[in-house]
């Protein structure tokens, strides 16, 4: 690749000559401008920028000529150019008609500055979403009351459309962690109850963990995860695309036609997926019980009638409509809060899974203290 | 014989059994624009990345300054992308760095150019595509559409590119918009001397700024020339799209502009 140099000598009269040639060009101007910068001129010594050997020149290799020949002259002494073709003068006349300085980033506020405006931003989006998951709970509501009033109004459809695809399949995946975590509890709940040789509370271990919390919050996060994320995605990707705003123009409304099939679906298809992992979470516990500590099945299964009573179950059960109604609302609400760029889909929706796991969770708290209140 | 700085010979793209372009030969001289149009779903936005390599061909023969893309190692292929520019429909910025960063980029990773420096040559570029100094600081989303264009523009000018690639610059701009943009097209080929390969459906586009236009239909070039040659052809799609009721109202006015672009 050809080279770009500058080469300075005393020229004729006391002047400074600086001859440059080769190729001024976008590749070379990295070395030629730590050149120009080490260069300075002494006070008063007129300055000729010599560009008759120059072969290539672009805006780049312009620009730096142009500001050294500015340097110079800011600094009171008389600097010139000589050997210009017309395209070089073109060149260079363009570039000193475009010199101007430009913001390059944002200003930056002081660091401590910063992390205060970051707090307060934060504490004031936190308590916006909370106003606007109120609002929302309330409309949703609302709505619901009215479809309940005239449930020709219920979209049968996607409410089957989405059951199929948040409850159905889910199932393996749902299964598969439940089935693990019953393994993992009963090898675990073994080695530490062995020691005192109360080995076959292991199956109590089991089955009031995974029937009372383990089960339906392990679902839980599985379908955060899995369909919040997917409902926010797709009602983000309808207003990105001005669906929701045609669809309100058409005189649809966007809370009943894609919010309340899918929080309804959810609400529906969470309890049944929490049955399906109690199942499998306690079959888990028995294989593994059976092949580990020698607890045949028929033991394993008389054990547990003993060790649960049905509440252990229902307490499991009962927080799953809540948990799902939770999801599926901060979900869609994510959703519909997606401006009108691709980039803010992919917030909303980590945002829904992140509020939605956590919600779940601080329920689940709250349920723990009811039924200890109520005493199940 | 000029000069070709594109040569694309016996090109044939297809997706799975949809052939798109079959034999289909080109040659972009150096220093003009090239304007492509042709009807939807003919393949000139397929043209223009199988041309940059976004797309591989089916068969032919693809030369960009006198490098067959094909044949090339990956050092001869980046040498050849530093050459040129791309400004893709919606200007494509980053949408995580401010506009002078976008312009930045390239000049960070290919030229290892000093921070100092490159924040100097994008201040010359904002300026230079006709952006007020402000605009340097903002991010992508924060500008309007034909903002976001200029921008664009200014990143595909950053390594002073000898050719341009534009797909469908004046799209989604208000007429006003996109004349100020033509014009700023015409302005930087005159005075930097490029070359414009142009994926366009902007009759004003055409008349006013345009050395020559390649029609593209029945999956080839059909025809290229001057506009004048379009206006005489016979085929009826041309007759249709040079002549129809929108092409009347899109007046010669490429003298006008060359003057004022020279001025």
């Amino acid at each position: 690749m050809a080279e770009g140099w500058l080469k300075s000598a005393a020229g004729e009269g006391g002047t400074m000559l600086l001859q440059a040639g080769g190729h001024w060009d976008a590749r070379n101007v990295t070395r030629l401008d730590l050149q120009l910068r080490d260069l300075t001129p002494t006070d008063d010594m007129p300055v000729v920028l010599d560009l008759g050997a120059v072969e290539r020149l672009d805006t780049a290799g312009a620009w730096l000529l142009y500001r050294t020949l500015k340097t110079c002259r800011a600094g009171g002494g008389r600097a010139d150019f000589a050997g210009l073709t017309p395209a070089y003068q073109t060149m260079l006349e363009q570039v000193a008609a475009n010199d101007q300085p430009a913001e390059i980033e944002p200003p930056h506020p002081a660091a401590l500055l910063a992390v205060l405006e970051r707090l307060g931003r934060g504490a004031v989006d936190v308590g916006e979403e909370a106003k606007q998951q109120v609002a929302f709970l309330g409309l949703l509501l609302v709505c619901l009351a009215g479809s309940l009033r005239h449930p020709s109004r219920l979209r049968l459809v996607p409410l089957v459309y989405h059951m199929e695809k948040v409850g159905f399949n889910a199932l393996p995946i749902v299964g598969l962690i439940s089935f693990l975590i019953g393994v993992v509890l009963a090898y675990q709940g073994a080695t530490q109850l062995q020691r005192f040789g109360a080995e076959i509370f292991v199956v109590n271990l089991i089955a009031v963990s995974v029937l009372r919390e383990i089960a339906i919050l392990l679902t839980a996060i599985v379908v955060a995860g899995r369909s919040g994320s997917a409902f926010t995605a797709e009602i983000g990707s309808m207003v990105v695309n001005e669906e929701v705003d045609a669809m309100r123009t058409l005189g649809l409304d966007p809370m009943e036609v894609l919010v309340l099939p899918r929080v309804l679906a959810l609400v529906i298809t969470l309890p049944l997926l929490a049955f399906f992992a109690d199942m499998l979470g306690l079959f888990g516990g028995m294989l593994m019980c059976w092949l580990a500590l020698d607890i045949s099945p028929g033991l394993y299964l008389e054990r547990l009638q003993d060790a649960v009573s049905l509440w252990s179950f229902w307490v499991g059960i009962i927080k799953a409509p809540f948990f799902a109604f939770l999801i599926a609302m901060v979900g869609c609400l994510e959703g519909l809060r997606v401006t009108r760029s691709a980039e803010s889909v992919g917030q909303q929706t980590t945002r829904s899974v992140v509020t939605g796991i956590f919600l779940v969770i601080v329920v689940d708290a709250m349920f723990s203290i009811f039924f200890a209140a109520v005493g199940v | 014989m000029e000069d070709a700085i594109i040569r694309v010979q016996g090109l044939r793209t297809q997706f799975g059994d949809q052939v798109i372009h079959d034999n289909l030969d080109l040659e972009v001289r150096r220093g003009e624009i090239l304007g492509i149009v042709g009807g939807s779903g003919t393949g000139k936005s397929v043209l223009l990345r199988t041309i940059i390599g976004l797309n591989r061909p089916a068969a032919g023969r693809i030369e960009v300054f006198g490098q067959d893309l094909g044949q090339a190692t990956p050092e001869e292929r980046l040498a050849v992308e530093q050459r040129w520019g791309v400004l893709f429909q919606d200007g494509a910025l980053f949408s995580s760095l401010t506009v002078a960063q976008n312009i930045e980029v390239p000049m960070k990773e290919h030229l290892g150019m000093p921070a100092r420096l490159r924040d100097e040559i994008a201040a010359l570029k904002i300026a230079m595509v006709g952006l007020p100094p402000e605009a340097g600081s903002k991010y992508p989303s924060e500008l309007s559409g034909g903002m976001r264009k200029r921008a664009g523009l200014a990143r595909s000018l950053a390594l002073d590119p000898d050719l341009i690639f534009l797909d469908e610059p004046t799209a989604g701009l208000d007429p006003i918009g996109a004349a100020n943009f033509d014009q700023l097209i015409r302005r930087l080929q005159v005075n930097l001397g490029l070359t414009v390969f142009m994926v366009t459906h902007d009759l004003d586009s055409l008349h006013a700024i345009c050395d020559r236009i390649a029609v593209l239909a029945e999956k080839r070039v059909m025809v290229i020339g001057t506009m004048a040659d379009m206006l005489r052809h016979e085929h009826p799609w041309l007759q249709e799209y040079f002549h129809g009721p929108r092409a009347r109202a899109a007046q010669p006015q490429k003298e006008e502009l060359l003057e004022e672009a020279s001025t």
